[in-house]
C-alpha cells in the first residue's frame, strides 16, 4: 500500500480541517484524563482506602 | 446490562478496563481508516478535497449520537434522579460540543471548495449549528447555577428540549431542498468501496474514542462527588 499525501489545489482546506481535528481531539483527551485525575487523587486523598 | 450498569460501584468497575480498551479500539480504527483515507485515488469530482469526509462525517454522525446519549441519560436523570444518569448526562456535554464543533468548521472548510462559500444558511448547516447552541446551552446551565441539583434539573430539561432538532439535523437534507448533499452512508452505490471502507472504520473509530472518553468523564464526576460528600460529611464531624 502506497500513500499519497498531495492534496494539489485544496491543500488550504484538507490540512487545516485535520489540524484543527487533532487539535480539537487532543484537548478532548487531555482535558478528560486530567479531569478525572484530579477527581481521583481528590476522592482517595478524602478516603484513601478506596483505590478503584 | 445497563440496569447493572446504574450501580455506581458496578459502572466503576467495569468502566476501568471497558475505557481503555474502547481508546485502544479507536486508535486502530483510526489509524486504518486515516492509512486508507491517503491511500485512496483522488475523488472524480471533488479531487483531495474528499479527504475531508473522513474526518467531516464521523464527526456530524457523532454530534448527533453524542446528543442522544445525552438526552437520554437526562431523562433518566429527570425522571428517575438517577445519579449515575445525572453525571453521564454531564459528561456528554463537551463531548457533543467538540463533536458538534468539528462537524461545523470541517464542513465549512469542505463547503468552500465545493460549493464556492464557507457558509450558507442551509437546512442542514443550520440545524448543526442549533445542536451546538443546545450543546453549548447545557453546560452554561451547569455552570451558571450554583445549587447542583437545581442546575442538573436546568441542564437535563434543556437537553430534552434539544432533542427537538435531531431530526430536524438528520432528516433536513430530504425534507428540504438543501445544498448539502444526502447521506453517502446509507444510499446505497452512493460511495465506491475505496471510500465507504476507511469512512466506516472511521465512523467506528470516532463511536469508540467518544465511548472511551464518555466513560472516563463520568467516572470523574463519581470521583468529584465522592470527594464532596466525603469533604461535607469530614466538615460536619
Amino acid at each position: 500500500m502506497s500513500f499519497d499525501f498531495d492534496a494539489g489545489k485544496y491543500a488550504a482546506f484538507v490540512w487545516p480541517a485535520y489540524a484543527i481535528t487533532a487539535l480539537v481531539i487532543a484537548a478532548l483527551v487531555v482535558d478528560s484524563l486530567l479531569r478525572a485525575a484530579r477527581w481521583r487523587r481528590a476522592a482517595q486523598t478524602a478516603k484513601p482506602d478506596d483505590g478503584r | 446490562m445497563i440496569p447493572a450498569l446504574l450501580n455506581p460501584e458496578r459502572f466503576m468497575a467495569f468502566s476501568r478496563w471497558a475505557a481503555p480498551m474502547l481508546g485502544l479500539i479507536a486508535l486502530v480504527l483510526a489509524l486504518g481508516g486515516l492509512g486508507l483515507d491517503f491511500a485512496a485515488p483522488p475523488d472524480r469530482h471533488q479531487g483531495y478535497s474528499v479527504h475531508i469526509m473522513f474526518i467531516h462525517v464521523p464527526a456530524a454522525i457523532m454530534s448527533e449520537v453524542a446528543y442522544v446519549c445525552m438526552g437520554v441519560a437526562a431523562f433518566l436523570s429527570l425522571v428517575f434522579r438517577q445519579v449515575l444518569a445525572t453525571a453521564a448526562a454531564r459528561a456528554a456535554a463537551p463531548l457533543g460540543a467538540g463533536l458538534a464543533l468539528l462537524a461545523l468548521v470541517t464542513g465549512s472548510l469542505w463547503g468552500r471548495p465545493t460549493w464556492g462559500t464557507y457558509w450558507v444558511w442551509d437546512p442542514r448547516l443550520t440545524s448543526e449549528l442549533v445542536l451546538f447552541l443546545f450543546y453549548a446551552g447545557v453546560m452554561a446551565l451547569e455552570l451558571a447555577i450554583d445549587d447542583e441539583a437545581r442546575a442538573a434539573r436546568a441542564a437535563a430539561i434543556l437537553a430534552l428540549v434539544g432533542l427537538i432538532d435531531l431530526p430536524i439535523v438528520h432528516f433536513s437534507v430530504t425534507w428540504w431542498n438543501s445544498l448539502h448533499q444526502g447521506s453517502s452512508l446509507t444510499t446505497p452505490g452512493a460511495l465506491p468501496g475505496v471510500y465507504l471502507t476507511p469512512l466506516l472504520m472511521m465512523v467506528l473509530a470516532y463511536l469508540a474514542g467518544f465511548g472511551a472518553l464518555w466513560l472516563v468523564r463520568i467516572r470523574a464526576e463519581v470521583w468529584r462527588r465522592r470527594a464532596g460528600a466525603l469533604a461535607l460529611r469530614g466538615a460536619a464531624a
